[in-house]
């Protein structure tokens, strides 16, 4: 489904080369719910950013649902966003002058699609999230747990194949966060493909696969045992 | 798309009032003041006979000289001698004489004071040349011009004076103690500029009253109720006796449908004064003119300059407006670059971000077009503060000028939001959403 291989990420300056992902390497197979872990810096937004084609890498592979992305243009990766990819933020992202509806129909409008199924789909997903009786809500009237509700639902609205969250609980208490997050594996075991970057280690420890990322690479955790000692368990070597 | 983008373009006027605001009054005053003096502009400048205005010409001849005329050119109107040469030449298909009278119209029954009234001394042809647009009746014939014809043909509004409006032709009518026949009735026409009659109008003046044979109006020895411009010393008397004077006072129009027959006529009017120059009459060698309308026009300066400069200054303020306006747009859109983000993220490419804002640019400008509508309502109802009356009350605010004011704001707000909306579809979603 996603599969990086020998990929880099190069910020220039005048003076510096800063390396966000070196020699980085992952392979997410399809229906898989996989956790990125990794300290502040460490490249996990970056990887997530260059995943959902909204940044570009400076070299190596990447291929989306079978398709070399690294030569497409800007109308091509924007198509693949809206079709492919769902994106779950942890600031939810919503757009504060539109409702829970017009925000959910937002990737619907630019998909094209007629106004009937864009109303059942957005309707569905708000079922799926508990919030159809919110659609003419605006953000702002919504808990934070409930924003993220609708985030997600606009992530799903579109029937995506990949699920990119990231830190999709980072800004709820525990009650709300364990709300999202039992709505996350729901939606994991209909089938989606899942990829979530978390500080959380009870989160990752949710997923079915955690790859941890130190200095833009993805690293055998087996040799990091001090991370290991304060992750906890259910870490597991990322696939290179 | 279109429809959904123009829906958040409207929903976003409300967004940022104060930034708004300030755009559409920038706006608003900018593309009003272009508007108002635009009116004043095209009031003066249009031409007043589109169709025809290559094919009809005025022959100068300098009857002056060198010393008495204007910078080297011919008089701007011809003497009686010259104006009869021509006209008995006849080298034209069609050619008309003539020279403004005023003259008392007496109206019928015992009741009513004499009105005074302005019109024209005519050839029959100047009817056809001028496309004049009859309600009743027609113009004269050559044949009438002939036969010296007591015909007169009359306004719209003088007809309606003196016989309620109704089909007067074959009526009489009594202009200046002479009796004459109602040939036709003119519907409203005041050609502006009034090309045909720049010499005592400038351009610019009431529609006239009536039209008589130019040849009658000489046989009554009715004088010039314009200009009359002459040189050196003033010898003259009696009628005779100006008639054969150097002053100028009569305009001739001649209609020729091709460019040989103006070369062949060019040629009629150096022959004619180089005929005048053997003859004595002129001591200077053939200087004359054939300008067509739009060439009389311009040599004649009819647009006036105050004109020009003030829809100069105003095209300038309404600039100055639309490069605030880029500044102002400029803050709007990148304020929002987190919902960029989020869009792009979702799926909108660069040129569905850039298209959103050129639109949401275009309700801001249109909502500047209405404002703008409002001031020029105002400001076209008070141009006679700026300019001369006659050509103030000609400025006024019609289906075009509304349809222009909107058109006018809304496609310079959009040209405006080039740089900004450019701006913003190049917002990196990647950066907006790690920064939130």
């Amino acid at each position: 489904m996603l599969k990086m291989s020998h990929l880099s990420k190069v910020y220039r300056t005048e003076v510096v080369e800063t390396y966000a992902l070196r020699d980085f390497n992952i392979d997410v197979k399809e229906g898989e719910f996989v956790a990125v872990t990794g300290p502040s810096g460490s490249g996990k937004t970056t990887f997530l950013t260059i995943a959902g084609l909204l940044e570009t890498f400076t070299g190596g592979e990447y291929h989306l649902d079978g398709i070399e992305v690294s030569n497409l243009n800007d109308n091509a990766r924007s198509k693949i966003r809206n079709e492919k990819i769902g994106f779950i933020f942890q600031a939810f992202n919503l757009i504060p002058d539109l409702n829970v509806f017009d925000n959910i129909e937002v990737p619907l409008r630019y998909r094209g699609m007629k106004s009937a199924e864009r109303k059942q789909r957005i309707m569905e997903s708000l079922e799926r999230v508990g919030l159809a009786s919110r659609a003419k809500h605006y953000p702002a009237e919504l808990s934070g747990g409930q924003q993220q509700r609708v985030a997600i639902a606009r992530a799903l609205a579109g029937s995506p194949r990949l699920l990119l969250a990231d830190e999709p609980t980072g800004n709820l208490d525990t009650q709300m966060a364990r709300g999202v997050l039992e709505l996350l594996e729901e939606i994991h075991r209909d089938g989606a493909t899942i990829v979530m970057v978390t500080h959380d280690p009870e989160l990752a420890a949710r997923a079915q696969r955690n790859v941890h990322i130190i200095d833009g690479q993805v690293v055998d955790l087996a040799e990091e045992p001090r991370f290991h000692a304060h992750a906890g368990a259910g870490v597991s070597q990322g696939q290179a | 798309m279109f429809g959904y983008y123009l829906q958040l373009g409207l929903r976003s006027l409300r967004r940022n009032p104060a930034l708004t605001a300030l755009m559409v009054m920038a706006i608003g005053f900018g593309v009003a003041a272009s508007m108002i003096t635009y009116s004043v502009f095209r009031a003066v400048s249009g031409n007043p006979i589109p169709d025809k205005s290559s094919r009809l010409f005025t022959p100068q001849v300098d009857s002056w000289g060198p010393q008495q005329n204007s910078r080297g050119e011919p008089p701007d109107a011809l003497d009686y001698v010259d104006a009869m040469a021509l006209r008995r030449a006849h080298e034209a298909k069609r050619q008309t004489l003539l020279y403004q009278v005023q003259m008392s119209v007496m109206p019928g029954g015992d009741r009513d004071l004499p009105l005074a009234a302005n019109g024209y001394a005519v050839d029959g042809d100047f009817f056809p040349m001028f496309e004049v647009p009859f309600q009743y009746g027609s113009g004269w014939s050559a044949q009438d011009d002939q036969a010296r014809s007591a015909d007169v043909v009359i306004s719209e509004k003088l007809n309606r004076k003196l016989f309620g409006g109704v089909d007067s032709v074959g009526r009489r009518v009594n202009l200046g103690g002479h009796d004459y026949r109602v040939v036709g009735v003119v519907r409203p026409w005041n050609p502006k500029p009034r090309f045909f009659d720049l010499f005592n109008t400038g351009g610019f003046k009431d529609a006239s009253d009536f039209y008589m044979p130019f040849t009658r109006a000489l046989d009554l020895k009715v004088r010039t109720g314009g200009s009359n411009s002459c040189r050196g010393k003033l010898t003259f008397t009696g009628w005779d006796d100006f008639l054969q004077s150097n002053c100028v006072w009569i305009t001739s129009w001649v209609e020729l449908d091709s460019a040989t027959a103006v070369a062949r006529y060019r040629h009629f009017l150096e022959s004619y004064a180089a005929d005048q120059q053997r003859a004595g009459r002129f001591a200077w060698a053939p200087n004359v003119r054939l300008r067509d309308v739009t060439q009389w026009l311009d040599y004649q300066q009819v647009v006036p300059p105050e004109s020009r400069i003030s829809l100069l200054v105003a095209s300038g303020f309404f600039l100055i407006c639309l490069i605030n306006t880029i500044g102002l747009l400029l803050a709007k859109f990148l304020r929002r670059a987190g919902e960029i983000g989020v869009r792009r993220a979702l799926g909108a490419s660069r040129r569905e971000i850039y298209t959103q804002y050129l639109i949401e640019a275009g309700t801001v400008g249109l909502a500047g077009g209405v404002l703008g509508l409002l001031i020029t309502v105002v400001g076209v109802s008070g141009v006679g503060v700026l300019f001369p009356s006659q050509v103030a009350k000609l400025a006024h605010l019609d289906f075009s000028l509304v349809g222009l004011t909107l058109l006018v704001a809304i496609i310079a707000t959009v040209l405006a939001a080039f740089y900004p909306a450019w701006r913003a579809a190049r917002v990196q979603p990647a950066w907006q959403l790690k920064s939130s």
